[in-house]
């Protein structure tokens, strides 16, 4: 019996979700009293995993896997649990890794629970606990197969440092066919993803229209944040669907969320709500959106924001 | 070409979230049903398949007769035919191996499911059926094109966008952007009536056990009050969450 933690990278490096489910995998292993290994695919600079415990790093290096398909990984991850006698397998809620993870559970028969957001209550019957219902609700849900993935939010066990000294190992797995190729990737350059992000600065209708977003730019980059929005502003095309977050968008699960001319419908509060602190900005103050705040701030978006970066640039 | 669009009934996005018999149920006393809104979008670029591919069209739930009228409400859209799998939905695990099964029988080309539910939200139905049927498979999907038994199409991934090729069977995970907002279509009384002819057809369930268990939900707690502040005195905001919160 072991834990596995899919630790996933990207031009050679590994990504702060990878350092948050390995932390997640070494207090599990910790308290099933296993060990914890884990699967690096071409990443070749492992050392770095290091500090938060694996007792064992596998390292896969294969050109085939040069790109990710999320048949050829899950069928990779399958192998490495076969071969290790792995029970269960962590992954971070990135969206390669929610791809790949739902692919493997199928291959694999194992139960899978996403959006598990603590340690497991207990480990025999195995349950933990995960939002549901777009963040209205928790529920505590068992998993009742021999083999189990769980993928964990981001941001909601934290990522802590706790040294080991791992061996890595080379190991091989065979390839598998796939008709399916990657033509082209289109990356937009240099911003912060949603998925990655620890602050986000999201806006509204408010804002009026799109070439009022120069502002919301600057906060985000002052604060080394990923920019969002409400879905309206992506239906009229201010803004791409990339950035429209809530119950039918993208979830938030960031440290700091802040709203700005943004009224906080239901369905937008429910992508939301499981950021942990809100500061909200709008110049109404009876906006929905201040009952579901930590700090809230009304007054005139087109006066509050360019204060904020001032004040925040002269720190 | 025939396409198979998995549709999960959910609650309306506006519903209050409440429990039952001791917080272990969901509570759907007043709660109005609708199909997912991520399966809308597949399910309108199902029917867009329809003209220019030729394709016929079938939705299929796993669920109790209650989900009915959410088909029915399919078909009024423009599916040809639709299909209850009889059992209630356990687990993302019992519905995607439901599905398998029904799909050993009669082959599909495409698979079109939501990216993920609103209710639930495991994300993992359309995965689970792709890994258990070792199809290929896009989720977060928002471009599709089919031409004979090729797929081209695009997924949402971190900060980009990926294009890829392969070729049929496939399972999509739909979301907003494989046909936009406003061009969901929305059902008219013609639709309505016709919806009406089309077949319906209940099947039996494999009896499939679950392997995952909701044993109890709870609500968040309730939120502290909000702290105000005031417009002009945004040094103290930007003090409370460099000092209290820690969070810049
Ligand atoms: C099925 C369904 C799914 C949905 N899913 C989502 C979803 O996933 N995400 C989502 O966001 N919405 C969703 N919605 C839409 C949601 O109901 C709201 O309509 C939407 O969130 C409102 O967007 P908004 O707050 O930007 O705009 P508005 O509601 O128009 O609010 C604008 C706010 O800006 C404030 N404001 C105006 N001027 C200023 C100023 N100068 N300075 C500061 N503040 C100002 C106003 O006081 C107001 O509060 C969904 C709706 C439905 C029916
Ligand atoms: N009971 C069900 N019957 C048919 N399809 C379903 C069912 N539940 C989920 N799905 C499909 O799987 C997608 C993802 O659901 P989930 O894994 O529950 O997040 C949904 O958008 C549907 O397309």
């Amino acid at each position: 019996m072991s834990v596995l933690v899919y630790t996933e990278s990207e031009n050679n490096k590994f990504k702060k979700s990878s350092f948050e489910a390995l932390s997640y995998g070494k207090a599990l292993a910790d308290k099933m009293e296993v060990k914890v290994f884990a699967v690096v695919i071409n990443c070749s600079d492992t050392e770095s995993l290091n500090a938060y415990g694996p007792d064992k790093i596998l390292k896969i290096e294969s050109q085939d896997l040069d790109e990710f398909s999320s048949k050829k990984y899950a069928h990779a991850i399958a192998d490495v649990m076969k071969s290790e006698n792995a029970n269960i397998v962590v992954l971070s809620s990135t969206p390669d890794s929610k791809y790949l993870g739902a692919h493997l559970s199928g291959l694999t028969d194992s139960s899978f629970v996403s959006n598990v957001v603590e340690l497991p209550e207990s480990i025999n019957p195995f349950t933990v606990k995960r939002t549901c219902f777009t963040n209205k609700a928790f529920s505590l849900t068992e998993l009742i197969s021999e083999t189990k993935i769980i993928s964990i939010t981001s941001n909601s066990f934290g990522v802590i440092e706790n040294s080991n000294d791992p061996q890595a190992e080379n190991i091989d797995i065979k390839s598998i066919d796939s008709n399916q190729k990657i033509l082209n990737i289109e990356k937009e350059s240099g911003s912060v993803t949603i998925a990655d992000a620890e602050i986000v600065v999201s806006a509204g209708r408010g804002l009026k229209g799109p070439e009022n977003w120069g502002m919301i730019e600057t906060l985000a980059e002052t604060l080394g944040a990923a920019t969002a929005c409400s879905k309206p502003v992506s239906d009229m095309g201010w803004r791409p669907h990339s950035e429209h977050v809530g119950q039918t968008g993208k979830p938030v699960s960031s440290n700091l969320y802040i709203a700005i001319g943004i009224s906080g419908a239901i369905q937008h509060l429910a992508g939301i709500n499981s950021s942990k602190v809100k500061v909200v900005i709008n110049n109404d103050p009876e906006a929905p959106f201040f009952k579901a705040a930590d700090y809230g701030v009304v007054g005139d978006a087109f006066e509050v924001v360019p204060s904020l970066i001032e004040k925040l640039k002269a720190r | 070409m025939n396409i198979l669009v998995c549709i999960s009934n959910v609650p309306d996005t506006t519903s209050k979230i409440n429990f039952v018999e001791n917080d272990s149920k969901f509570d759907t006393n007043g709660i109005q049903f609708v199909i997912n809104p991520n399966d809308e979008f597949g399910l309108t670029k199902a029917v867009w398949l329809k003209d220019s591919n030729n394709a016929t069209v079938t939705v299929l739930t796993v669920g109790e007769q209650s989900a009915e009228a959410t088909l029915r409400k399919c078909l009024a859209i423009g599916a040809d035919k639709a299909i209850r799998i009889d059992c209630p939905a356990n687990d993302a695990y019992s519905v995607a191996k439901e599905i398998e099964s029904h799909c050993k029988q009669i082959q599909y080309d495409l698979i079109i499911c939501g990216r993920e539910s609103i209710d639930y939200n495991g994300g993992l139905v359309p995965g689970l059926i792709a890994g258990l049927l070792d199809y290929n498979f896009v989720t977060n999907c928002v471009n599709l094109e089919i031409e004979g038994s090729k797929a081209t199409f695009s997924r949402e991934m971190s900060g980009g966008t990926e294009i890829s090729e392969c070729q049929l069977p496939l399972v999509v995970g739909s979301q907003k952007g494989l046909v936009e907002e406003s061009d969901l279509i929305i059902p008219n009384m013609r639709g309505i009536m016709m919806a009406r002819q089309k077949p319906l057809d209940v099947i039996q369930s494999q009896g499939i056990n679950a392997k995952t268990h909701d044993i109890k939900f709870n609500k968040p707690d309730a939120k502290s009050e909000v702290k105000i502040i005031k417009a002009d005195e945004l040094d103290k905001l930007i003090d409370l969450l460099e000092n209290e919160a820690k969070v810049i």
